[in-house]
């Protein structure tokens, strides 16, 4: 079991993530209305929220320090705000601002804080191999860092993925692959893309451990995920780990889930992780006070991002060409041209 | 300086070898990179030197491992990574288009890329339609990439030492044809004069590997040494001037336009396809800066086909040195 304090951070990161989650839909669909205008309002563009996922990263994310590296996919907002990345600068990142993560060449599914070794990307199971690849590093440099892939169990299908899992097995590099399953692959459902209901089990093929936790319950994520990340911080491989989490607002906001049946849905809204976690808390001796307190105090931190962030200025037209290359284009040097076969024949 | 004349591949895994001796961040990572030594002799001598932990031969996931070379040069390692055929992007496109290439944007420049994904190009030797291109515009066309094309020895060496010191993702070309393989002899040419010591060659440094007045011929790789060929076989009638262009991003404009802006004539040469690549870039670069110097233009390339198989067939689409010697007598009043 985690401890109490190991329990307060967890309800901590989940309410910090449902708030942010909750405020940016209603910054998002400010400018939205009457009419849906992708393009118009604070936020443009696609918007993925994880309301219903909070348990998987923080029961994950309670195992890792700083230097270790994490990739999230296009919903990655939970798992940003559990690794410790810079709220404020993630939320003019966000609204497109000049003082976001990326100066506003990035937007919600392109979230880089180099300081956390935190990066997420917007294709399906794209940010798999990078963090194979850091574990590779932590492997060569022989420190005790591990890597974390978070992706949706409709990413398990992806080659990136299956390919990772054989590298990172041949190689026992020291990452857990974290498969998010909300059941729905926008509008497919889990049955119909797979035959095989637990995604954990793609790991069989490669002699991978694996585990699934098969309820949105953070204390459970945390226990399955202290054998994971201890497993790959030990030195003894990759893992896969897939947690049951749910969809609660539609794969993109203004996605009107016309295909989904409204039982789930409600289905998705009652078995809430948040309510779970603070009875976690309340069996532990945390009180309704401070259980109220630790809410509020998350609020007040998003609400002040948010602000931080709206008062922040646009960029300036012109960096659009900046930063496609991070050195001179010529390379690092400036080495005559000449020497080496320059000579004219 | 003191030089000894190596082979081009000699020459580009010297310079491997130096930076993996100084830096301890730089290892190479591939398909049959490590007890192969590399099918096109890329990497000769480096596990034997380096050993397994540092020359790291793969399995055959090129989204896997070309994806955790960029994760790898995220977390602040230089990778030298090797697609073993430039032809097998096509199943790692994504990692390469939309996220090694892309990166230090999308970052807003704080995530640097060292990495450097080396890959053999080009044909002449009858590999047909999967194993021949060179695909240089399909690299050079999408940003975030450098692109550098070495066509001798001595360029290779300094060129590589380049790719591997830089920040920023290089996509190294280096043509089959010009490594001086056992098995694929090479032309006169590659094979040239190497200095012992380190040195680098700037990206965007155009190398005019032939002084001449009267037409400018521009061009890069194997083609290089064809565009030569037919300057030699021309000598007494027309002077012809040979761009070796080696890097594609960045590309030396000022070079190419300060030869036309002399030779009035300009033939561009490539092993790529004809459309949409750099045949068409270079004539529209020429006409936008300097199309009162250009008295005729000349597009030597691939017609738009997919690589033949047959010795004839293959040899009707890659340009020879005959058709550029017809390019540059065509481009003449």
């Amino acid at each position: 079991m985690p401890t109490e304090r190991q329990l307060r951070r967890l309800f901590e990161w989940m309410v910090t993530a449902r708030y942010y989650e909750e405020r940016l839909q209603e910054e998002y669909l400010e400018g939205k209305q009457p009419a849906f205008d992708i393009s118009a309002g604070p936020i443009p563009g696609e918007l993925h929220l994880a309301a219903g996922h909070e348990a998987s990263a923080a029961g994950v994310v309670a195992h890792l320090r700083e230097t270790d590296t994490v990739t999230a996919p296009h919903r990655p907002h939970h798992v940003a705000i559990a690794k410790g990345v810079d709220l404020k600068r993630m939320t003019a990142e966000i609204f497109g601002r000049e003082t976001g993560l990326s100066g506003g060449k990035g937007g919600h599914m392109h979230l880089y804080d180099p300081s956390v070794h935190f990066a997420c990307s917007g294709i399906i199971a794209q940010g798999v191999p990078p963090a194979v690849g850091a574990a590779m590093v932590a492997k060569k440099r022989n420190t005790d860092d591990v890597a974390v892939a978070f992706l949706g169990e409709g990413a398990i299908d992806q080659g990136a993925f299956l390919e990772s899992l054989n590298l990172a097995s041949v190689r026992d590099l020291p990452v857990v692959f974290v498969v998010e399953d909300n059941d729905w692959a926008i509008s497919m459902p889990k049955e119909r893309i797979t035959d095989v209901s637990d995604g954990s089990r793609r790991g069989e093929g490669h002699d991978i451990p694996h585990d699934r936790v098969d309820r949105d319950d953070a204390v459970a994520v945390f226990e399955a995920a202290r054998e994971a990340v201890g497993r790959a911080r030990d030195d003894n491989g990759p893992t896969v780990l897939e947690v049951q989490v749910h969809r609660r607002m539609g794969h993109f906001m203004g996605d009107a889930e016309a295909y989904r049946p409204e039982a789930d849905v409600e289905a998705a809204t009652m078995r809430d992780s948040i309510e779970r976690m603070a009875d976690a808390l309340a069996a532990a001796g945390v009180g309704e006070g401070e259980r109220a307190a630790i809410r509020d105090d998350a609020r007040k931190r998003v609400d002040e991002a948010i602000a931080w962030a709206k008062d922040q200025p646009e960029p300036d037209p012109e960096a659009a060409t900046e930063d496609v290359f991070v050195n001179p284009p010529s390379g690092v040097t400036d080495t005559d041209p000449t020497v080496g076969g320059g000579e004219t024949r | 300086m003191s030089a000894r004349e190596l082979t081009m591949s000699k020459a580009m895994v010297e310079a491997i070898a130096t930076e993996m001796r100084t830096d301890e961040d730089v290892f190479v990572m591939g398909e049959d990179v490590a007890d192969y030594e590399g099918i096109f002799y890329s990497t000769t001598g480096l596990r034997e030197e380096f050993g397994y932990d540092r020359v790291m031969d793969v399995p055959i996931s090129e989204t896997a491992f070309i994806g955790a070379g960029l994760g790898a040069a995220m977390e602040g390692m230089r990778p030298v990574v090797e697609l073993m055929f430039v032809d097998f992007f096509g199943v790692a496109m994504d990692q390469i288009y939309n996220n090694m290439a892309k990166t230090a944007y999308m970052s807003g420049g704080n995530v640097p890329v060292p990495m450097t994904l080396m890959t053999a190009v080009g044909g002449t030797y009858n590999d047909a339609a999967q194993h021949s291109q060179t695909l240089y515009g399909t690299f050079a066309h999408l940003p975030g990439m450098k692109v550098v094309v070495p066509s001798t020895a001595a360029d290779a060496k300094g060129l590589m030492h380049n790719a591997i010191r830089d920040d920023d993702p290089v996509v190294y070309m280096f043509h089959k044809r010009l490594m001086g393989l056992g098995w694929m002899p090479a032309p006169e040419g590659p094979k040239t004069a190497v200095p012992e010591e380190d040195y680098t060659i700037p990206f965007g440094s155009a190398d005019v590997k032939r002084e001449g007045a009267d037409v400018t011929v521009v061009t890069l790789g194997l083609h290089v040494h064809r565009a030569l060929e037919a300057a030699a076989e021309l000598e007494g009638e027309t002077d012809v001037e040979v761009v070796d262009l080696r890097s594609l991003v960045p590309l030396d404009t000022e070079t190419v336009l300060e030869s036309v802006r002399k030779t009035g004539r300009l033939v561009v040469v490539d092993e790529d396809y004809r459309s949409f690549g750099v045949t068409g870039e270079i004539t529209a670069r020429v006409a936008e800066a300097a199309l009162d110097d250009l008295e005729g233009v000349r597009r030597v390339a691939l017609p738009d086909v997919p690589i033949p198989y047959a010795r004839p067939l293959e040899d009707a689409v890659i340009p020879g040195t005959d058709d550029v010697v017809a390019a540059i007598r065509a481009v003449e009043p």
